[in-house]
């Protein structure tokens, strides 16, 4: 199908984006990359009255490293950040997950901030961003805060963001000495949207494990190494997930996803970690 | 700060196989309607329009995308390749495009521009491709005629090129 009717502002800075999100308010909707957005648009499952494209701004389209974090400006794409040749080193887990977010041709536009504005409970940027306990860097014309990924993501495709506010960057926490990480999803084909992925970090004797795509938004869960009852803890943690079925796969097909693929992928974390 | 009123038409202009083109476009018109509409290029096709079958994939900037995800406004100043850029300008089929024919990696044809569109990006970015890296790319297209062996083997073909 094709997109209902809206005005299009292609803002020169920030700030021109920050005060048409001020005046409109949820009636404005952000787009930069659109790979959801624009499907959305196409299916009609989006109307905004204005549509606000950021995907050109310079400013917000850099990544530094800043302090202990790979900050992620908005108009990043995914294709942008895999093609670092520091990545794997400096935010390992991302490397790991990124060539499964969508298809190549999707990742030359898509957006890290995008996705995790999108805020798919089986996509893997949220995921990655729980994991690794970053933050979100949302920005208004009253001011600038931070999230945590917990505090962000609020459940299904909801997230704490105002709707005058602007995601400018996301942040990666930067690899910590010793730390080991690792990624695994079972999906219908690859690029398709995961029926369940993991994410694991292991460091200084915990294993972290997040689990995306049966609750609403990523779940994390945290262990000591010496845990001898992993499998009772994974199973544990399978049914508290409390998953449904769908047209994907069974409520139980995905606990056993969690059961069986679990402990692969927080042994393979605490085998990169050092 | 440019502002397109959603009800009017605006004046788009872009480079189009390396010449000039311009047109008229909604805010809300698709790039892949603008090229087949007010272009008449219909070279690009439009299969699923939500991003899934890859038929309408074209170059933006030297980056493979779905057209059908990008508005035909967000074009504009930017350079755009399609499939009515890869043969010579007397006809000749390039290489890949050669590779498809002998190999038969295309039947109805219906996915085929955006495949060629994709490897296409694929060998301008990595002209020795791996396996995987093949199979990364087409994998993001649908072709519901050839089963993909013959894509393959023109990929594999053209990546295997002196
Ligand atoms: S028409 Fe664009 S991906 Fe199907
Ligand atoms: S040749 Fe018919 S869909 Fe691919």
């Amino acid at each position: 199908m094709k997109p209902p009717r809206f005005d299009y502002v292609r803002p020169d800075t920030v700030e021109e984006a920050l005060a048409v999100l001020a005046d409109f308010g949820d009636e404005a909707q952000v787009i930069a990359g659109g790979q959801s957005l624009m499907a959305m648009l196409n299916l009609r499952l989006a109307g905004p009255r204005v549509l606000v494209d950021i995907s050109r701004l310079e400013a917000l389209s850099t990544c530094q490293e800043t302090g202990d974090c790979l900050e992620i400006g908005a108009a990043v794409t995914q294709a942008d950040l895999l093609d670092r040749a520091d990545l794997a080193e400096a935010v390992p887990l991302l490397a790991l997950a990124l060539p499964h977010v969508g298809h190549a041709q999707t990742r030359n536009r898509g957006t890290v901030c995008g996705s995790l504005a999108h805020g798919d409970p089986s996509s893997e940027l949220p995921l990655c961003l729980a994991a690794l306990e970053g933050q979100v860097v949302l920005r208004s014309t009253r001011g600038e805060r931070r999230l945590d990924a917990a505090q962000f993501q609020t459940g299904l495709l909801s997230t704490a963001r105002e709707a005058d506010e602007l995601i400018v960057a996301a942040r990666f926490p930067l690899r910590r000495a010793g730390a080991g990480h690792a990624f695994a999803e079972v999906a219908r084909r690859h690029g398709d949207f995961a029926i369940v992925g993991l994410a694991a970090v292991a460091h200084d004797g915990q294993v972290r494990l997040g689990v995306a795509g049966i609750a609403d938004r990523p779940e994390i869960r945290e262990w000591p190494f010496e845990r001898e009852d992993i499998d009772a803890v994974l199973n544990r943690l399978a049914w508290d997930l409390d998953a449904a079925d769908d047209l994907h796969a069974s409520a139980r097909y995905r606990r056993d996803i969690v059961r069986g693929l679990g402990p692969k992928v927080i042994a393979e974390a605490r085998s990169c970690a050092n | 700060m440019r502002e397109l009123n959603g009800a009017a038409r605006h004046r788009i202009g872009f480079t189009l196989n390396g010449r000039a083109v311009s047109g008229w476009a909604e805010p809300r018109l698709l790039l892949t309607d603008f090229l087949r509409q007010e272009l008449g290029e219909t070279g690009t096709h439009v299969g699923c329009e939500h991003g899934i079958c890859g038929a309408c994939t074209i170059r933006i900037d030297g980056r493979a995308v779905r057209g059908c995800l990008y508005l035909a406004v967000q074009a504009d100043g930017r350079e755009v390749q399609t499939v009515e850029g890869l043969a010579d300008p007397d006809g000749a089929l390039n290489a890949l495009q050669r590779a498809f024919r002998k190999h038969h990696a295309l039947q109805c044809g219906y996915c085929t521009p955006g495949l060629l569109m994709s490897l296409t990006d694929l060998f301008a970015r990595t002209p020795r491709p791996s396996e995987a890296q093949i199979l990364d790319v087409v994998g993001g297209h649908l072709c519901r005629c050839t089963g993909y062996a013959g894509i393959m083997a023109a990929a594999r073909e053209v990546a295997a090129e002196p």
